[in-house]
């Protein structure tokens, strides 16, 4: 399914700056969930060095498992696991885990209620393989899906605090999982909470919200504006489903102009889901969508990609000021 | 319900085919019942699920939650009524509500849940069994538990794509504590089979695995080879069980389109003597 003779550098490719990074977030907090419990089992479909688990494979051989090239045995072979009491964490690309392995995440692991742990790499632009390798309506597809958890973590840090986290949620879980070199970009003392979303930056006169990856877009975003006197809050919510539609609510009310921002088409995800929430609440509020269009996306570095498609800090930044004209 | 782990002495087999008998009685209440259903195909089982829970399975009716417990999946969930007539037998039902089969809020579905006490998949969508299967006897494999994992999958089923990745990490992974059992009986959704699969046992054979083929309509032939798939020498075990539609019924054999038979009022009652005089 997947020619993987590249590596891409998240760093590199979004030219982070001084941002600090982490190594393979997501394998290091397995490994050290394996350590205090011993029904965690990881699994692969030939995508264990590309999605980060070969920490956990070194330090847990015998837990271990690669099916091959085969996306639907590898859920369903997740699922027979969970149901004799493991916890299995199972990993592919996005993309091969929503398009190809749907239903058998739907009807195994949703209906049954398995403790079947999804983390499906390449979310939205982060990748130079175009189509058939970018997430882009993962979020849309998985939130559909009743009783499953669906998780966009922004940085390493939450991406391991969502790892632990998974392992305590009693049921399945999608994660989007970014790769190798992951930025450290939440504010110091963040801690993931499942169902919540938090206010990361404080503001007034704009509010984003924002999920993902594209969390720290948004706080770049936001203190180039204040060196241009605009004060602008952000609000993260990595949790897509459960959605924490109260703090986003209050959210909207508490600012002048509202947008969201997701690394994914605006339609079926963040954007999608915050319209939902607010015409509920009864709350009317123009709303500006910041995400990818209604279209496949050409191959390309990341750091090009999402300039071209407005996801990049200085395309956010130009956006955020012309709202500000409006 | 501990079932012993030798062959069966001979006179056994007589037992094991009034049991049978008896799932076709129950198969034929509940489609009685619904007026119709996939009764072709369970009438076909009744062998093979006799052999499996009334001599070859290790459990304990008492206790479906035990993790030791061998385990029977049956991947194509629309033979829920086969599931049902054994359940009626082995007690995790009772026969009362065999005739609500498939009923609106009735007790037994036309499909298979995973909810359901004894139900160990939930079927309905085919193709997704066996990695369930690989993954169960996988984790009793890591455990070193010696329970083994039973599961029924068709010739149509075999189809489905993902069946052959189940079947090759199988194999991969060294399953000697899976059993599938494949139930041919020449008939899929769209009447016969409309994909050629054969050479069916040629198959699982080059995908590593051991294989026995047999009439799955005939007793001591499904006994024998379950017994023969005992064997732990590092490679999952396939039984590919030629079977009959509609078998046990002269009526329902000789119908054309079986997958999902609709049958008179008036019809059932002669259906059911003809079970009874077919059975000696």
């Amino acid at each position: 399914m997947s020619n993987s003779g590249f590596q891409v550098s998240m760093a590199e490719s979004l030219k982070a700056g001084t941002r600090q990074t982490v190594q393979a977030p997501f394998g290091l907090a397995l490994a050290e969930l394996a350590g205090k419990h011993e029904d965690v089992v990881g699994l692969t479909a030939d995508l264990g060095k590309y999605t980060d688990i070969l920490p956990f494979a070194k330090a847990f051989p015998d837990r271990y498992f690669n099916v091959g090239m085969a996306e639907q045995n590898l859920i369903a072979i997740s699922a027979g696991l969970a149901k004799i009491g493991k916890v299995p964490f199972a990993t592919t690309y996005g993309v091969f885990a929503t398009r190809r392995a749907y239903e058998f995440i739907a009807v195994l692991c949703a209906h049954g209620h398995l403790n079947v742990k999804v983390f499906g790499a390449l979310p939205g632009l982060t990748t130079s393989y175009g189509c058939s390798h970018q997430a882009i309506e993962d979020t849309g597809l998985m939130r559909l899906i009743p009783g499953l958890t669906v998780i966009d973590p922004c940085d390493a840090t939450e991406i391991g605090q969502v790892v632990h986290t998974s392992y305590q949620i009693a049921g399945p879980v999608y994660v989007r999982l970014q790769r190798g070199n992951v930025i450290k970009a939440l504010p110091e003392g963040y801690e993931f909470r499942h169902g919540k979303a938090q206010i990361v930056r404080q503001g007034s006169q704009i509010g984003i919200i924002s999920t993902g990856l594209m969390t720290a877009h948004a706080l770049d975003a936001a203190a180039a504006l204040e060196k241009q006197g605009v004060s602008v809050a952000v609000l993260h919510a990595p949790c897509i489903k459960p959605f924490d539609a109260k703090a986003v609510v209050e959210f909207a009310r508490s600012v002048e102009r509202l947008a969201t921002l997701e690394n994914h088409v605006v339609a079926g995800g963040l954007a999608t889901l915050v319209a939902e929430v607010l015409f509920e609440a009864g709350v009317s509020q123009k709303l500006v969508r910041m995400g990818l269009p209604d279209e496949y996306i050409e191959c390309g570095s990341p750091g090009y990609l999402m300039d071209k498609y407005g996801i990049s800090s200085a395309r956010i930044e130009q956006k955020l000021s012309s709202m500000m004209k409006n | 319900m501990l079932t012993n782990q030798s062959p069966p002495p001979p006179a056994s087999f007589e037992l094991l085919r009034e049991r049978a008998h008896q799932l076709r009685r129950n198969m034929l209440v509940q489609a009685r019942g619904k007026g119709q259903g996939y009764v072709g195909q369970a009438l076909g089982t009744a062998e093979f699920l006799s052999a499996l829970y009334f001599n070859e399975m290790r459990y304990d009716a008492a206790r479906m939650d035990d993790p030791d417990r061998d385990r029977f999946l049956m991947s194509t969930g629309h033979y829920a009524l086969s599931l049902w007539a054994v359940f009626a037998e082995i007690g995790l039902i009772s026969r009362d509500v065999l005739p609500l089969y498939g009923k609106d809020a009735g007790p037994i579905d036309m499909t298979t849940f995973d909810a359901v006490l004894g139900v160990e998949i939930t079927g309905g969508s085919l193709g997704q069994g066996l990695g369930q299967a690989v993954g169960m006897a996988l984790g009793h494999k890591m455990d070193k538990r010696t329970c083994r994992i039973f599961i029924e999958t068709s010739d149509g089923e075999l189809q489905e794509g993902s069946t052959w990745e189940a079947a090759m990490s199988a194999s991969a992974f060294r399953l000697d504590n899976l059993v599938a059992l494949i139930d041919c009986n020449g008939i899929q959704a769209d009447g016969a089979i409309v994909i050629d699969m054969e050479p069916i046992a040629a198959k699982w054979q080059a995908f590593g695995w051991d294989v026995a083929e047999i009439n799955g309509n005939d007793l001591e032939q499904v006994v024998n080879a379950l017994v023969g798939a005992r064997t732990r020498n590092g490679r999952p075990k396939a039984i590919v069980m030629r079977t009959k539609p509609g078998k046990g019924i002269p009526t329902l054999e000789a119908r054309e389109k079986s997958h999902f038979i609709r049958v008179e009022a008036a019809e059932w009652e002669m259906l059911e003597q003809e079970l009874e005089r077919n059975y000696v």
